[in-house]
């Protein structure tokens, strides 16, 4: 909303020297929030100038020039270069003379220009913040401006008035008015207040209103209150007069013509949507009823649209005339050749009214009102206001034809003990602070005998129906300031949970290990959301049509960040997220929304948790080197064996040792990618992207991939440990050496010698795998292997008998043998 | 062989011994010395050799003499390989002097996430009062991210201009407008007071821009209790402030409406670390539980009160390290995180 300083002033008592910013800070002061200040940026010296005389003057650069002398009120006339062409001698003009600063911070000085001293400037519209008009220079005479060479020009033209916006919270309807504004200004400063609703109401009777709502929104019937007020001989084509024209345009409203103008200048002023029609283009009387689905209307922005059952019409007896409460139609304009006017005053429903306004995506001035809330009480005003302005400014006759359906509803009040506030608040606001409060706010207050009041809020409130919602009122006017500081004393805590705790310390386990954590935004496309098999869930709207499914892995957004970074250069990466992904098992979701304010009961709550599936994962992207090409130091590039690393350090970080097995996975390179197990469950994946897709993503060739799902091996996490006696005897150390098909894993042969070695091996790790020579088709697979017994030294042929063992059982379960 | 020429013999085989161990100048050199004076074949070998031959009388003496002068020699040998020793170390430490600025570097630098670093830092703040970290889902029933908040069925929010939807959208999922759903389930399933904060990702349908994200993350409070206020709201969030910026942060509250609290308001933190010079930013939103969330959740408003919180965490680090656009923060370009490194 934005209001003129100037229109604000003539109901509240503000102090001289008062600035925009003080009456921003005062109505933030009471929850208004500041958005900008409009207009004030001309400062003078800006003077009305008459041309005397000129000479054009054309010039080398192909532009034509004049050479002015303007009398600005002065002894003498000044000599002004100017550029435009559309003015005559005796045209009043605009000068902004030496000192002068127009919008932008342009300061205009005397200065030398094809060859004359320009003493000041002849001004555009534009230049001077009031309009596009860039065309010519402004040409008072022609708007129709009376004034003489040397009068303020800041004055004349309303520059030198300043509008405060600020934004309105959806709650505060009635801010979105000179009226509430005001109000809320006063309420914070104290100066005092002149309601401009204070005016005694007329009535009009005779014309047929009938509202027939059938089906009510939400049990409420659209049109509460429809009051009509007639008036007629108006010359529509008087000019509006200047003053509204400046205050409509510094509220940021274009004005049109004068009937409009004076309908639009009320609705800012008391905040009541007003509709003019031209009663001679009105059939008959009018009827409120809701659209049939189908219906169509054209209108004023001669759009026409296709009716939904739930659009509130406004009905003669030829059909619809307008959309209630948010556009008018465009049959029944006024226009130019208007006499008879017939004004409507409505109360409708906030929630009809919004519903409207969305579904045909038209948000007019008049529906952002009733949506936000218009005061009941105010029709019969509004409509007066209306009524003696087109008297007043356009010639026209009160008639006594016009109607008043519907009642102003009763508030409800309000059981209110005074300490409420302070309960609430924690401040020591006294009784007299909060009914204070109360009163200018504009409730009633009956204090009554006992210690509970009754408080009865203003029409204009819709939104206070709770004590808490006094509390807020006496709390903001009162002022948070008051409200002091106190830290709560909660029970004794146990930090985070395990679950916390282990989810921070693999993150930052794997950041210490060299790995650069990154958070990507989880929405996928098709193909990479159905890629890793399962079902995923699909957004209704949205933002990117090519990405409108939740991710199934975290794979393809670390893929994607490796492709931003590659194009930056930064081709050398290790990246880690750790983030939900969705999936869908299941039913999940309701057919109806449970109310609010009320616990659903068990089966109910039971429906609303039924949710898409979201575990945590821990996802990671090797690329590039691992270590770098530097002196003495040859590049290592990451592998799939970096990232089975990466799975093993998340596992170790949960006090877990996983295993691996050769998998396939159809997006994974299908000789390089690992299962990764807990146990027997599968708990992840660890390979090399399919060369094919890190192709499709600019990626280089070898691009190694693991994803976990972290809330299983979180949940699975080491809880206790049965500790081993560390011995202090001597440990025998043995290599073995084995020949197996090479097709054999050397994870199962080293899992067949450490089972079969039994309780005396305590270390066996594979130490090389060789190929070629005469192993035909086998592989030679040397294991390290150190032997200890902790109660006592360990001979060699113990040690050898272990290992033997080892061997044995690797022989029965893979066929490998003693290499010679 | 008489006496005298015993003494000359020797004396000059250890002369020339002791010359030969001096003259080496290698371990290798010195074993050679040593086998040359006084390894078989060598002349004090072969004077020692010779003592058989003496007569008994003489040979006690000529024994004597011999075995002096062999412990000379081995005296000096070993003085000497003491010394060869050290200077060969020497030499070899020498010789493996590596250019410290030269060495390759074997781990890559890692990071965490600027924004989950600060997450974890005002959870600690938290959890250092007695407060819970709480969690829910990111994708959630709409009764929670709205019903069960008081927000009326017809709120703009609820438009699809502003929340994300999930088809089927007669099944009323939401991807959470913000981590508020959290303050509902928290109170349906933990015994009272409940003091949480429950930090995490939230969605809103904006384009992307230097201030707005569609994924972004909030921190959320939430304390239930008997007889808590908004003095209680402001003393907590004061202490919060001066943990993260210091001991002159401030609170100011500023009237505001959220239809899940009232009264509402905005709150600001007095920044002293700002660019620029101190001043008050805008921080998030804060209040008085509304007395139909409680009802939502089953707790009854006229016996607990409640106070809830949120910011943005984006919006948090952008002021604190005076980052100019947001986008910066969610592009996944590593040298966005590798500045903070482990440390927020």
């Amino acid at each position: 909303m934005r209001a003129p300083m100037s229109w604000l002033a003539e109901h509240v008592d503000v102090p001289a020297g008062t600035t925009g910013d003080d009456v921003h800070a005062a109505l933030v002061r009471v929850g208004l929030e500041e958005e900008a200040l409009h207009g004030g940026d001309v400062t003078g010296p800006l003077v009305v100038g008459r041309v005397l005389s000129f000479e054009a003057e054309e010039h080398k650069n192909g532009k034509t020039i004049r050479w002015v002398q303007v009398d600005v009120g002065e002894a003498e006339p000044r000599g002004i270069v100017c550029g435009a062409g559309n003015f005559l001698v005796d045209d009043l003009v605009v000068v902004s003379l030496p000192g002068a600063v127009l919008p932008g911070g342009f300061e205009i000085s005397a200065r030398k220009t094809y060859g004359h001293v320009s003493d000041g400037m002849i001004a555009s519209e534009r230049e001077l913040g009031l309009g596009d008009d860039h065309d010519g220079i402004l040409r008072l005479n022609a708007k129709g401006y009376e004034a003489t060479p040397g009068d303020d020009a800041l004055a004349l033209l309303g520059l030198d008035d300043v509008a405060v916006e600020v934004n309105v919270t959806p709650d505060r309807g009635y801010v979105l008015s000179i009226r509430g504004m005001a109000r809320e200004l006063a309420l914070s400063t104290g100066w005092a207040f002149r309601d401009p609703a204070a005016i005694q109401a007329g009535e009009g009777t005779g014309f047929p209103v009938t509202i027939a709502d059938d089906a009510p929104i939400r049990g409420v019937v659209g049109c509460g209150r429809f009051v009509a007020r007639a008036v007629r001989g108006i010359d529509a084509t008087r000019a509006t007069p200047r003053w509204m024209q400046q205050r409509l345009t510094l509220a940021g409203m274009r004005p049109i013509s004068l009937a409009v103008d004076i309908t639009n200048y009320v609705m800012l002023e008391l905040g009541q949507p007003i509709h003019g029609y031209d009663l001679d283009l009105l059939q008959g009387g009018i009827t409120v009823r809701r659209a049939t689905a189908g219906e169509t209307i054209v209108t004023l922005d001669d759009v026409t649209r296709t009716l939904s059952h739930e659009d509130l019409l406004i009905c003669d007896d030829m059909g619809p005339v307008g959309l209630a409460g948010v556009m008018g139609g465009n049959r029944t304009e006024m226009s130019e050749r208007t006499t008879d006017v017939l004004v409507e005053a409505a109360w409708f429903h906030g929630v009809s009214i919004a519903r409207t306004a969305r579904r045909h995506r038209l948000w007019s001035e008049a529906s952002k009102r009733f949506e936000r809330g218009v005061d009941p009480a105010l029709q019969a005003v509004a409509a007066q206001r209306v009524v003696d302005l087109l008297v007043e400014l356009a010639g026209g006759t009160a008639d006594p034809l016009g109607t008043s359906v519907g009642d102003v509803p009763a508030q409800p009040s309000i059981a209110f003990a005074p300490q409420d506030a302070s309960r609430v608040t924690g401040a020591d606001y006294s009784d007299d602070e909060t009914r204070d409060a109360l009163v200018r706010i504009g409730a009633t207050v009956d204090a009554g005998e006992g210690t509970t009041w009754r408080v009865t809020p203003p029409t204009w409130r819709p939104d206070i129906t709770e004590r808490v919602d006094l509390v807020e009122e006496a709390a903001r006017v009162v002022g948070y300031d008051r409200i002091p500081s106190v830290l709560p004393s909660p029970p004794s805590g146990s930090g985070l949970t395990r679950p916390q705790r282990l989810r921070r310390n693999v993150a930052n386990a794997l950041a210490a290990s060299g790995l650069t954590e990154v958070l990507v935004a989880p929405f996928q496309a098709e193909a990479d959301a159905r890629r890793v098999g399962a079902e995923p869930v699909r957004l209704t709207n949205p933002l990117d049509e090519r990405r409108p499914f939740l991710r199934t892995s975290l794979v393809p957004g670390l893929v994607e960040t490796a492709q931003r970074n590659a194009g930056r250069g930064l081709t050398d990466l290790a990246l880690f997220e750790i983030g939900a992904i969705f999936r869908v098992e299941g039913d999940h979701g309701t057919d109806a929304v449970p109310v609010g304010a009320a616990r659903p009961d068990a089966d109910v709550l039971a429906t609303l948790d039924a949710l898409p599936t979201q575990p945590r994962h821990v996802g990671a992207l090797l690329l590039g080197a691992r270590v770098a090409k530097q002196p003495g130091q040859a590049r290592e590039a990451y592998g799939v064996a970096d990232a089975i690393d990466v799975a093993r350090r998340v596992a170790r970080t949960l006090g877990l040792a996983v295993d691996v097995r050769q998998a396939q996975r159809d997006w994974l390179h299908p000789g390089r990618t690992a299962e990764v197990l807990l146990g027997e469950t599968v708990v992840g994946v660890a390979g090399e992207l399919l060369p094919s897709l890190a192709a499709d993503a600019d990626l280089p060739r070898q691009v190694a991939v693991v994803e976990l799902d972290l809330d299983a091996l979180v949940a699975s996490a080491r809880v206790s440990l049965d500790t081993a006696v560390i011995g202090a005897t001597p440990a025998a150390t043995q290599d073995l050496s084995v020949v197996v098909d090479a097709a054999v894993p050397a994870g199962d042969v080293l899992a067949a010698v450490r089972e079969g070695a039994g309780d005396l091996l305590e270390h066996v790790a594979l130490v090389d795998d060789f190929r070629g020579g005469d192993l035909d088709g086998a592989k030679s697979l040397t294991f390290a292997l150190r032997f200890r017994d902790a109660e006592r030294t360990l001979t060699a042929a113990q040690a050898t008998e272990a290992k033997l063992a080892g061997l044995a059982l690797a022989t029965e379960r893979t066929g490998a043998t003693l290499r010679d | 062989m008489s006496n005298p020429d015993l003494t000359t013999r020797l004396e000059a085989a250890v002369t020339a011994a002791l010359e030969a161990i001096a003259a080496a100048t290698t371990v290798a050199e010195l074993q050679a010395a040593k086998t040359a004076h006084n390894g078989q074949g060598s002349e004090l070998a072969s004077l020692n050799g010779s003592l058989r031959d003496l007569a008994p009388e003489l040979r006690k003496e000529a024994g004597t003499a011999i075995g002096q002068a062999r412990g000379r020699v081995g005296q000096a040998i070993d003085a000497r390989t003491g010394e060869l020793a050290v200077a060969e170390e020497q030499a070899r430490l020498q010789a493996e002097t590596v250019d410290v600025t030269a060495l390759a570097t074997r781990q890559r630098p890692g990071s965490r996430h600027p924004l989950t670093m600060l997450m974890d830092e005002m959870a600690d703040i938290f959890t250092g009062m007695g407060w819970e970290v709480a969690e829910g889902p990111e994708l959630e029933h709409e009764w929670y991210n709205f019903d069960a908040l008081n927000v009326d069925p017809d709120h703009p929010a609820r438009g699809e201009s502003d929340t994300f939807y999930v088809e089927p959208a007669s099944k009323h999922l939401v991807l959470r407008t913000q981590t508020s759903p959290v303050q509902v389930r928290s109170l349906l399933t933990r015994d009272l007071p409940v003091y949480v904060v429950a930090p995490g990702r939230t969605y809103r349908t904006d384009e992307i821009d230097a201030t707005h994200l569609p994924v972004f993350t909030q921190i959320e409070g939430l304390a239930v209790d008997e007889g808590i206020t908004m003095a209680h709201l402001r003393g907590t969030l004061e202490h919060l402030a001066r943990q993260m910026f210091g001991e002159e942060a401030r609170i100011r509250l500023r009237p505001n409406h959220f239809p899940f609290t009232e009264p509402s308001a905005e709150m600001d933190v007095w920044h002293p670390g700002m660019r620029g010079g101190p001043r008050w930013v805008e921080w998030g939103g804060c209040g008085m539980v509304h007395p139909n969330v409680l009802r939502s959740a089953g707790v009854d408003p006229d016996r607990y009160s409640g106070f809830a919180f949120g910011m943005g965490i984006e919006r948090t680090l952008q002021f604190r390290y005076q980052l100019d656009d947001m986008r910066d923060m969610i592009e996944g370009d590593v040298r966005f995180s590798e500045q903070f490194g482990m440390v927020i």
